[in-house]
This record gives structure tokens, C-alpha cells and sequence, in this order.
């Protein structure tokens, strides 16, 4: 029979049949932006998903991606059971075992690694939500080696932001979407806050506001850009600096939130050669100090009823000179070398387009100033009656990230910002909370040597905040002390790890061999890795010696079959997220948005069909098993036998402050701060599985500075200070890096690095040619070639999906119609794209909206032959590529782990340096992409999509 | 060979702004999803996991580049766009799907004016995808007969829903705000008002159709025609190096 009968004309009755019998709500996972969703159920299966209107992130709409969640929760792709490694790593062959034995085998390995090092153990997680948990974990278990995915994805961003303004861009801030009159976007943002900004777009446009995208490629946002511009991939902090010299040469600049918000003012030590030339004159308390321009006396920058002077030489009590740091800043920007004129050719953007932005800007922040009628009160107690606003505000993300001098442009963005006033004030960037935090944020990474000792947890968190040389995690000799080399001189502000570099240098055994590589959620072998090709093959390398693979023993988790699992000697299948809980932290990534704090839960929807559990659980499960402190009471029995729910509920971080915000104390009253409420998970499922705190009207802006909001953010446990937090135009962190590189303090960088570090680690921004490129002859690789995200679509997640796959199945490069005619390529021919590193080949697809320089494809489409669930003539492998296999972890020319392919200042993964040359395939050559790799076992989809409505469809 | 309705209560159809629309698919998604397990479902996908996967998708998404071609490719001197152009049944006032429909599973309703097909009459002889000028009716190859966008017929009336909820899946979840759903028939609605205002326009009016559905096109670019109003003066300096900028600023001073 056919469903289709209820299409029939038309009984009111039938239009009115109930949709489902049951609605739950939780969270979305299709993509990092965790909107609210209501799964509808109809006869215990999923009828539909659509997003929940109380939710704070999404407001009731639901994206593509998320949608698409219920053919996830059917795909033929789901791991079915633990499975232990039978043949050759890399086969993918495997038996299936139970989850006892499963986990017995990794705790006694892990149980001998900790009672001898803990370092042996290397545990990083993907694209995972739950690092309020794992990070603790590594922490209790007692390895230094622990991260997440963000040094090859945002790392950039976030620490730009919170060095600069105790906030940053990323997660953890939006612009002020109500009142912007002028909205700039840099580069690709479509996967983070995906809802948001589009809710965000629509409404900025429906204002009138001018919204510019700066952009290689116009697709996506771009599309709907007033004005594109398509700048050169890398330049965009050339571009950033001549608006600053336009709007400094113009004087269209806020002194007076300089004054008050930054660190402008503060004096700067002039005495090169001195170990502290370049750092800020201190008086008798350590206190910063800045001269009072009516008296001329030098003061404590931080006090208040004083007029600091911007510009001018102070002399300071020990006859030295000294000059505020503005006038560094505007010394540097004003330069001609900054000039529209100057940047014009290296961005690809005419001076004359640079000088008029830059006048938009200056025109919408000072001539359209922004009233909001809430009276507020800074930091010092003074009342102000209005909150005024400059209504230009920035957003950026991957695009200038993952760039070798992302760090700095990035920056650059932040100091634009100050200069205009349009920090957290009405119409500019905002923060969400817990955000501000101070600058940078405590406490840095534990991992010390001392740090590490055998049985025993590590004395703090091990990702951090370096606040000087002092804290970096190198022994005696300046060696890396982590498996990644994060916050070594390798990368010192590496504040989220480097995944990226963990299989590299785990294979090599620097800077010491470790025994397992505990992954969960990070394809690592394929489209998580650059160099994926290598990355294989250093995962089933073996020691000639011994016989042994180099990286000993490999556990994965993962609820899909991905390119990763068939290089785990176990596997340990996790849950969808339809079928677990999870717990969105304020601890790890908020979904505050800039009026309220909030945070929330998964819950299970249905019940797994297949012997899987969630990796959180079976995380924990380990934890007791090893006997873990905070996972174990006194007699060894396990502190939380339910799993993550009962983690979730009962587990304090510091006294009162746990997992989740919302419904604490004994009453469930308490906010933040409170105790235990066995009943907490309870009243979130009640309210849609989140919890928000809307922020007053008076602590909405300015709040690095707002009194009522900084007290308020103590006593909800965001921070454990109400002090206000000084913006820093300029970075003496950063200038510490460059005295220890000059020679000065104990903590000196090894000779071979000092110069690398001297140059990078510069007080104010500075934009440099991609490191990679350096290396290049000149001409070789003439061409850019970068990734877009589609919006549809999330990482390889989504190629098993059977809607997703069908918007999106194969992937083309795409070029500029005029570079396609200059070199002879046409619609659909096949090409070939050649880096230092490698070659691949895909089909051709000419277009318009490009900068004429750059190829670009769609990230992560292409499959490996076999994995997903998918047939091995798939689109996605047949036709579809990555780009990664073109980029590799090390500079070209040294395989040197102090040449890695990183921003050199926070280690992020700099995968848009990418630069190529073009040439045609050859006819025999065309049809399929390249490489192609050996076709791995595993499921197989059945050629018709299986959804809940299947029951009904009777022919086949 | 089946009749339209001499008139139609309402004229209930779909208001589309591209100007905001980024092309990310929601609409089509989630409008795959309600009516896959609705009423107009099941929309079937073959080789959804194999080397050619398709399927029955009622509102499909494409997208153009317009007057931009061989331009510099570049800001300051690209006049092109990139417009996404999401597309549907247009739900027509003269329907020649329905009039050439032999067995009379294809009709529009009287009182709304929505074109439905009745699955348990249509033959699949696939005469009304070949009268649609549009593209929009999708033939089901498993179920052997031909589907279309229903305006969710079965949300918008279901009293099972709460009201709010009672609009087209694709309108419901659009993230940037750009579809929105009611009677183009009457002058004093909202999606008429917005049709006015914004110079909406339908598809291809030439072909006789009498569209329902309204596209509202992209605002004018604001690039630009700014220009001259904001370029920042010259410098207030007569001397333009760096020192002298500095001086001019010794005396801005600003109480903290």
C-alpha cells in the first residue's frame, strides 16, 4: 500500500491528524552551535526535528544540518559494538567483544602507564562538547598531554581575544545584532554560532545596516554582503592596519575609551637593550603608571581623576624615558608603509576602496552614536546616565585563524575595536558571559615536570594561560615537556594544545615516545589531520628493532565508522546524541548569548539499538576502574556509579560551583553558585533541557568595567575577582616573549629559536608573509588554495548522511573564470592542484565571486573508499578530495619539529597558507579524483534511505 | 481534462527575500523531513548511501551568479552577486499541472487555492511535471507517483499544533527570517504588504501561469554609491608624517 492516501482530498480531520505522541526536547550536535531542538516521537521512533522557540541560541529555528539529525540517528554507518583489532593496523579488521573486556584491556594498560609515567598516555578529543569533563579527567589521571581539536581550528581567535580583551570573537562573543549600523565579517564563520548569525543577518539587514564581507570567496554570508571584498587569504591584517592609519591620519579615534578602557595611556619603558625595555614603568607597588597630562606627575595608571596623557615622553624617577603606549601604537600605523597605497597590491584591494571603508566605518562609529536609556555604574562607582555606543561591530573566525599570522591580524581586529570605542558597547562586538575574563584568564597549564609524577593527579588543569616565559612547560633545556609541544618555545600562547601534532611527534618520539593515544571524535587519519596520507602511515609504522608499531597502542571512540577507526587496536563505539546525555558547560563552551548566561543538557530521546555506550560513561566507567581521585571514595567504590548525569549533578569543581548553573541548592533556587540539587537534571528536562539567566539592563554593556556587572559575575562564580579588566592595546606578555629572546631573564629560548621568537612576539601586531610560503621559490606555487563550509553541511560527519550527501556529494575545485582562461581550464575538466607537499586531482568548476588568485574547494566532502557507511563508488570518494593531503605539518624543506606549520605564537595549524600551482589532468586521468587509498571494510548503507516513515513504504 | 476552481477563497502561498536568503538549505531540509512522514510522504531517496543518491525533495535550493561575469572578481571592482534561489510550487491561479491531469489527481483547492495531488488516483503518466513551467512536481520512482510541495497542509490547519506553529516547515525553521507564508489574495495581509513594499514579483508571469508564490529581490547593494558622502578629509595636519600627527594630540586629554 501507499502512504500516500492522506494527501487525499481533504477531510478537515485528516489535515489535523497529531504529528506525534510525544515530544522531547535537548540540544543539537549536527554542528558546534547547540541549538535547542523538540524531537517529536510518534509510536516510539523520531517523527520529526524542529528547533525549540524558548531556546536562547536559536529561537526556534533549525538549520539544515540540524534537521538532517534524524537520517544521523539512522545511518548505516553507527558502530554496533567494542571491537578489538584482529588484523594489521590500518586493515580494519576487527572481532567484536563485549564492553568488560573492551574496557579491562585499556584500563590495565593505562592503570601500569600511570603507576610508571603518565605521560605515556596522550588523550585528545575531537570535535567533542564535553571538555569540562575529559580536561578534568587527564588532569585526575595525571598526563600534561591532554587537548581538544582547537589548535587546528580556532585557537587563534580565542586567544587573540583574551589576551587582547578578555573575550574574543569565536564563541565567546556575537556582535550587537539589535543596534550595529555597520557589521564587518572576515572570513569563513559558517559552522560556529551557524544560527545565530544567520538569525543575526537577517535581522541587521532588515535594519538598513551595512554589512560588509571580507572574504576570498563569495558564497554562503558573503552572498548576501552589501559590499565583497575578496581579499588575498593571509593579507587581511594589512588591510586592518590601513584602516587604523586612515582613521588615526583623519582623527576619527575614541581617546576617551582609550583613556578609560585600555591600556593606552600606560607608560612603556624606552631603553632598548634594558631587561625591561618595552614593558610598562611601574611605581613602588608594582602598579602601572601613566602620566597625568594637566599636572604632568606620574600616576597610577589605574586610579581615576586624572587626565593621562596619550602621547608624549615621560621622564620616570630613574631618569629613564618612557611613552604611552599609544604612541607606539600610532607611531607604527601612521606609517606610510601602512597606508591604503602600500597595501593595496599585497590584499588585492584598490587603496581607494580601503580609504572609503575605512571612512564608513569612521562615519557609522562617530557621526551615528548609539543611545541606550539605562543608567549604569564603571567600575569606580561613578554613575553614567546613558550607555552611548559607536554601532560598528566585527565578527571573525577560520579565515584569518588558521593562518601563520592569525594570531597578530586577529589582534589587529580587537585593537581596530578599541580605537573606535566599540568594545561591549551598544551596536559593537559584546561579550557573552562568563566573558570578560582577566587577561589573560588563570591559571596557567599545570605540566611541569614536577607536575607529573607516577600515581598521583596533576596540581592544576593542563591547558592554560602562559603569562610569561616563566610558565612555559620546557625542562632545563628548553625541551618540551608535552607529547604536542604546546606552551614550549614551539608555540608558547598554545592555550588550546596541538592535536595536530600529537601522531607526528608521538611517531617520532619527541620529545619522548608515549605508549597510548587515547582519541575520541578526532578523524585523525583523514580529514582532522593535515598530511592525511602521512599520518596513516605513521600510525602503522613499526620500530625495525623491535617489531613494534612506534606508536604502541591506539584506542578510538567514535559512533561512526570513520577513516580513524581502522587505525585503533580498539574501539570503543559511542552513542548519538539522540540516544545520551551530555552537559553544556559554563566551565567549557557557553551558549550565553550577550544578554544572558546559559547553559544546558542533552537527554536521551530513544534508546540504542546496539551495544554502545556514551563515551562520557565509559569515560568515567575507566576513571573507577583506575581508581582515580574525585572518581573514587575511600574504598574504591565509584563516586558516581550513574554516569555522566550523576557526574553532571553532583560533581563540584570549587564549593557550590559544579557542571551546571541552573536550579542548584538544596531548594533548587540558587543561581551559579549553590549546592547539590539531586534534582537539577529534572527542572532542566522542564525547561527545555537549558538554563538562562537574563542579564539586567544595566549590566549589558561596557562590562569590563561595569560595577554592577563585574560584582555580579563574582557572585555567580565566573570569576573570583570583581576587579575590572584593562584592554590591552598594547601586550607586555607578548613583549616578555621578546626580552627573553634578547637575552634577558632566566628563561631564555634556545639559541636556535630566538629569533623566531624575537619577531613574533612583538607588543603590537604585526603581519608577516605565511611562513610557508618563505620557504617557497618564487612563482613555484603562485596560487591560494583554501576551504569554504558549506552550511549544510559539518565536517565529515555529515557525508553519511543520506539528505546531507544529496545537496552535497562531491566536491570541485573552484577558480576564477579569468585564471581558468589564462590557463586553458574549463567547466568540468579534471585538474591537477600541486603544493610542495603533494598533488591532487579533482574536477574543475569556473566562477565569478573569487579573488583571482585563489582556488577554493568545500572542507571535507571527500571520503576514503569503504568508511561511512557509504559504497565505495561513492561520489564523495570517487570524485570528491581534500585538501589536506596538499598540506603538511612541517614547513617545506626541514622535517624539524621546530619548523611546524603553526602561527608561531599559540601553535594554531596554519592550513590557509596554502599555495599551489594548476595544471590540466590528462584525459586518461580524468573521472576520478586523487589519491585514492586501498577500500577499507566495514557497513555498508543499503541503497534506500531507512527513516521512520520506512514501515510504510510498501514498494520496494 | 480537470477543471480549476473558478476562484479561490484565499490565495495562500510563499513571500521569498533574497536578499537575506544565504542559501543554507533549512527550508529544504526540514520541509524533506515534515513531509517525508506526513501527509504528501514518503519522499523517497534511492542509492541514498550508493554512487548516485536522489531523491524527492519538494523545494529545492540553486544558486546563480549574476552580472558579475569576468569581472575582476575582486572588491572595489565586482559588480556581480551570488544569489541563492530557493524554489517550489508556485501553488498557480491557472495550473495547467492540474488541467492536463487526466484522472483528476491533481487539483487546487477551492478554499486556499493550494495544489495537491491525490496519490491514490495519479496514474504517474508524469503529464503535470511537463506542464509545469517551473520544475516543481517531483515523481516519487518508488511509489510510482508524482508529489509536490503541499504548503504543508497538514501543519497549517492541524489543530493538534499550537497556532504558531501552523505555517509551512520552511518558514517555521528559516534561520535568517527570509520565507514567510499567508494570503496573497488579500491586499491588506502581511505578505501582501511586504510584497508591495519590497516589489515582490513572481516567476516568470509570461508564461501565463498566474504564480502565487512572491520573490522579493535583493535590496541594492550599498556599496559604492557611499563613497563620496564618507570619504574622511584630508589630513588635519599640514604636515603629514607621524610626529606631527602625535603633536596635535599632546593636549587631548580625557578624565578617567
Amino acid at each position: 500500500m501507499s502512504g500516500t492516501s492522506r494527501a487525499a482530498r481533504t477531510a478537515t480531520a485528516a489535515l489535523s491528524e497529531p504529528p506525534a505522541d510525544e515530544v522531547k526536547t535537548s540540544t543539537c550536535y549536527m554542528c558546534a552551535c547547540r541549538c535547542g531542538i523538540k524531537v517529536h516521537l510518534k509510536q516510539g521512533r523520531i517523527r520529526y526535528i524542529e528547533g525549540n522557540r524558548d531556546h536562547p541560541v536559536n529561537r526556534g529555528v533549525l538549520c539544515g544540518k540540524g534537521a538532517a539529525g534524524i537520517m544521523k540517528q539512522y545511518s548505516p554507518a553507527r558502530l554496533s559494538s567494542p571491537l578489538r583489532r584482529v588484523g594489521e593496523r590500518g586493515s580494519g579488521e576487527f572481532e567484536a567483544i563485549g564492553w568488560d573486556e573492551a574496557l579491562e584491556i585499556v584500563a590495565s594498560r593505562l592503570a601500569r602507564i600511570r603507576a610508571e609515567d603518565p605521560r605515556k598516555l596522550a588523550f585528545f578529543t575531537g570535535r567533542d562538547q564535553s571538555q569540562a569533563l575529559t580536561s578534568w579527567w587527564a588532569r585526575q589521571f595525571g598526563t600534561p598531554n591532554y587537548a581538544a581539536h582547537g589548535g587546528f581550528c580556532s585557537v587563534n581567535m580565542a586567544a587573540a581575544g583574551l589576551y587582547t580583551l578578555g573575550g574574543s570573537f569565536w564563541e565567546f562573543g556575537e556582535p550587537d545584532w539589535e543596534h550595529s549600523r555597520y557589521f564587518m565579517m572576515f572570513g569563513v564563520a559558517e559552522d560556529h554560532a551557524s544560527n545565530p548569525i544567520k538569525i543575526g543577518l537577517g535581522k541587521l539587514k532588515g535594519h538598513g545596516a551595512k554589512f560588509v564581507s571580507v572574504n576570498p570567496v563569495r558564497t554562503g554570508y558573503s552572498a548576501i554582503a552589501d559590499e565583497w571584498l575578496g581579499i588575498r587569504p593571509g593579507s587581511d591584517g594589512l588591510f586592518v592596519f590601513a584602516i587604523i592609519h586612515e582613521l588615526l591620519r583623519s582623527d576619527r579615534v575614541d581617546f576617551a575609551f582609550l583613556s578609560r578602557y585600555t591600556n593606552a595611556p600606560w607608560l612603556v619603558i624606552d631603553d632598548p637593550g634594558a631587561a625591561d625595555h618595552g614593558l610598562f614603568a611601574r611605581g613602588a607597588d608594582g602598579e602601572p603608571l601613566a602620566r597625568d597630562g594637566e599636572s604632568g606627575a606620574l600616576v597610577d595608571a589605574t586610579t581615576t581623576n586624572f587626565s593621562p596623557s596619550l602621547v608624549g615622553a615621560a621622564t620616570l624617577a630613574d631618569g629613564r624615558r618612557a611613552v604611552p603606549a599609544f604612541e607606539l601604537f600610532a607611531r607604527r600605523y601612521l606609517d606610510p608603509a601602512n597606508a591604503p597605497e602600500a597595501v593595496a597590491a599585497e590584499t588585492g584591494l584598490p587603496a581607494e576602496t580601503i580609504r572609503r571603508v575605512a571612512g564608513e566605518i569612521a562615519e557609522a562609529a562617530f557621526e551615528s552614536e548609539v543611545v541606550v536609556d539605562v543608567p549604569w555604574t564603571d567600575w569606580t562607582g561613578r554613575r553614567h546616565e546613558t550607555m552611548i555606543g559607536r554601532p560598528v561591530s566585527f565578527h571573525a573566525m577560520r579565515g584569518i585563524s588558521a593562518h601563520s599570522n592569525g594570531f597578530h591580524t586577529c589582534r589587529a581586529i580587537h585593537l581596530l575595536q578599541m580605537l573606535l570605542g566599540a568594545v561591549d558597547a551598544p551596536g559593537s562586538f559584546r561579550y557573552r558571559p562568563p566573558y570578560p575574563q582577566s587577561i589573560p584568564p588563570a591559571p596557567p597549564p599545570a605540566g611541569h615536570r614536577a607536575d607529573v609524577r607516577p600515581g598521583q593527579p596533576l596540581p592544576g588543569m593542563p591547558l592554560g594561560f602562559i603569562r610569561g616565559p616563566e610558565d612555559l612547560l620546557i625542562d632545563e633545556t628548553g625541551k618540551p615537556e608535552r607529547i604536542d609541544k604546546a606552551f614550549s618555545w614551539d608555540a608558547p600562547l598554545a592555550a588550546h594544545g596541538m592535536m595536530h601534532m600529537v601522531i607526528a611527534n608521538a611517531h617520532a618520539g619527541d620529545p619522548y615516545p608515549i605508549d597510548t593515544l587515547l582519541m575520541f571524535m578526532a578523524n585523525m587519519s583523514w580529514n582532522s589531520a593535515m598530511n592525511a596520507a602521512a599520518t596513516m602511515e605513521k600510525l602503522t609504522d613499526r620500530d625495525p628493532e623491535t617489531g613494534e608499531y612506534r606508536i604502541p597502542f591506539v584506542v578510538y571512540s567514535d559512533a561512526f565508522n570513520s577513516e580513524m577507526v581502522a587505525y585503533a587496536d580498539i574501539v570503543l563505539p559511542d552513542t548519538t546524541y539522540l540516544e545520551r546525555h551530555d552537559c553544556i558547560s559554563l566551565l567549557d563552551r557557553p551558549i550565553s548569548d550577550a544578554d544572558g548566561a546559559a547553559d544546558g543538557i542533552r537527554q536521551p530521546i530513544v534508546t540504542p539499538d546496539r551495544d554502545v555506550r556514551p563515551f562520557q560513561d565509559v569515560l568515567l566507567d575507566l576513571g573507577a576502574r583506575l581508581g582515580l581521585p574525585g572518581l573514587v571514595d575511600e574504598a574504591g567504590a565509584p563516586l558516581y556509579p550513574g554516569g555522566l548525569p550523576d557526574y553532571m549533578t553532583r560533581h563540584e569543581r570549587r564549593p557550590g560551583v559544579g557542571m551546571l548553573s541552573g536550579w542548584r541548592g538544596a531548594d533548587g533556587k540558587a543561581e551559579g553558585r549553590g549546592a547539590v540539587n539531586p534534582d537539577q537534571l529534572d527542572r532542566y528536562k522542564e525547561n527545555g533541557c537549558f538554563w538562562r539567566q537574563e542579564l539586567t539592563p544595566e549590566k549589558r554593556y561596557f562590562r569590563f568595567a561595569n560595577r554592577d556587572y563585574l560584582d555580579h559575575a563574582e557572585g555567580m562564580g565566573w570569576r573570583d575577582v570583581a576587579t575590572p579588566i584593562t584592554l590591552e592595546l598594547y601586550s607586555e606578555t607578548l613583549q616578555k616573549f621578546r626580552l627573553a629572546a634578547e637575552g634577558h631573564g632566566p628563561h631564555q629560548p634556545p639559541d636556535d629559536m630566538r629569533e623566531r621568537i624575537a619577531a613574533h612576539f612583538d607588543p603590537l601586531p604585526i603581519w608577516h608573509q605565511q611562513l610557508s610560503d618563505a620557504r617557497l621559490g618564487k612563482g613555484d606555487y603562485p596560487f591560494h588554495a583554501i576551504t569554504q563550509r558549506p552550511m549544510v553541511m559539518y565536517h565529515a560527519w555529515d557525508s553519511q548522511n543520506a539528505w546531507q550527501r544529496q545537496i552535497l556529494g562531491r566536491n570541485r575545485i573552484y577558480l576564477h573564470r579569468g585564471l581558468g582562461e589564462r590557463l586553458g581550464i574549463a567547466d568540468d575538466d579534471w585538474i591537477w592542484l600541486t603544493s610542495a607537499h603533494g598533488r591532487v586531482r579533482a574536477q574543475a568548476r569556473l566562477m565569478d565571486g573569487v579573488n583571482p588568485d585563489t582556488v577554493w574547494t568545500w572542507n571535507a566532502i571527500g571520503k576514503r573508499r569503504g568508511t561511512w557507511g557509504l559504497s565505495p563508488d561513492a561520489p564523495e570518494s570517487r570524485e570528491g578530495f581534500l585538501l589536506n593531503h596538499l598540506i603538511s605539518e612541517f614547513l617545506p624543506g626541514t622535517p624539524d619539529a621546530k619548523d611546524a606549520n603553526i602561527d608561531p605564537v599559540t601553535g594554531q595549524a596554519a592550513w590557509y597558507d596554502l599555495k599551489v600551482r594548476i595544471e590540466k589532468a590528462t584525459p586518461e586521468e580524468a573521472g576520478t579524483s586523487w589519491p585514492q587509498f586501498e577500500i577499507l571494510p566495514g557497513p555498508r548503507g543499503e541503497h534506500r534511505a531507512v527513516h521512520p516513515s520506512a514501515g510504510r513504504r510498501g514498494r520496494a | 481534462m480537470t477543471t480549476l476552481p473558478k476562484s479561490t477563497g484565499r490565495k495562500l502561498g510563499l513571500v521569498i527575500d533574497l536578499d537575506i536568503c544565504v542559501g543554507c538549505h533549512a527550508c529544504a531540509v526540514a520541509c524533506k523531513e515534515w513531509n517525508d512522514g506526513g501527509s504528501g510522504g514518503p519522499l523517497s531517496d534511492l542509492a541514498a548511501y550508493g554512487a548516485d543518491p536522489t531523491g524527492v525533495w519538494f523545494n529545492r535550493i540553486h544558486s546563480y551568479e549574476v552580472d558579475g561575469a569576468g569581472s575582476g572578481g575582486c572588491g572595489g571592482g565586482s559588480s556581480g552577486q551570488t544569489v541563492y534561489f530557493p524554489k517550489s510550487c508556485m501553488h498557480c491561479e491557472t495550473a495547467e499541472c492540474v488541467t492536463v491531469c487526466p484522472t483528476g489527481a491533481s487539483y487546487k483547492r477551492e478554499e486556499d487555492g493550494i495544489v495537491l495531488v491525490d496519490a491514490e488516483t495519479c496514474i504517474g503518466c508524469k503529464l503535470c511535471s511537463w506542464a509545469c513551467p517551473y520544475g516543481a512536481r517531483e515523481y516519487d520512482q518508488v511509489d510510482r507517483v508524482m508529489k509536490k510541495c503541499t504548503l504543508c497542509v497538514d501543519r497549517i490547519y492541524n489543530d493538534a499544533l499550537p497556532e504558531i506553529e501552523r505555517v509551512p516547515a520552511c518558514v517555521s525553521t528559516c534561520p535568517v527570517g527570509a520565507r514567510h507564508f499567508g494570503d496573497l489574495g488579500d491586499p491588506d495581509s502581511a505578505v501582501s504588504a511586504l510584497v508591495e513594499d519590497r516589489k515582490g514579483y513572481g516567476l516568470m508571469p509570461e508564461a501565463g501561469y498566474g504564480p502565487v508564490n512572491r520573490y522579493l529581490p535583493p535590496r541594492a547593494r550599498r556599496d559604492r554609491e557611499q563613497a563620496a558622502a564618507v570619504t574622511l578629509p584630508a589630513d588635519l595636519c599640514d604636515d603629514l608624517s607621524p610626529d606631527n600627527r602625535l603633536l596635535k594630540w599632546v593636549d587631548r586629554l580625557f578624565s578617567r
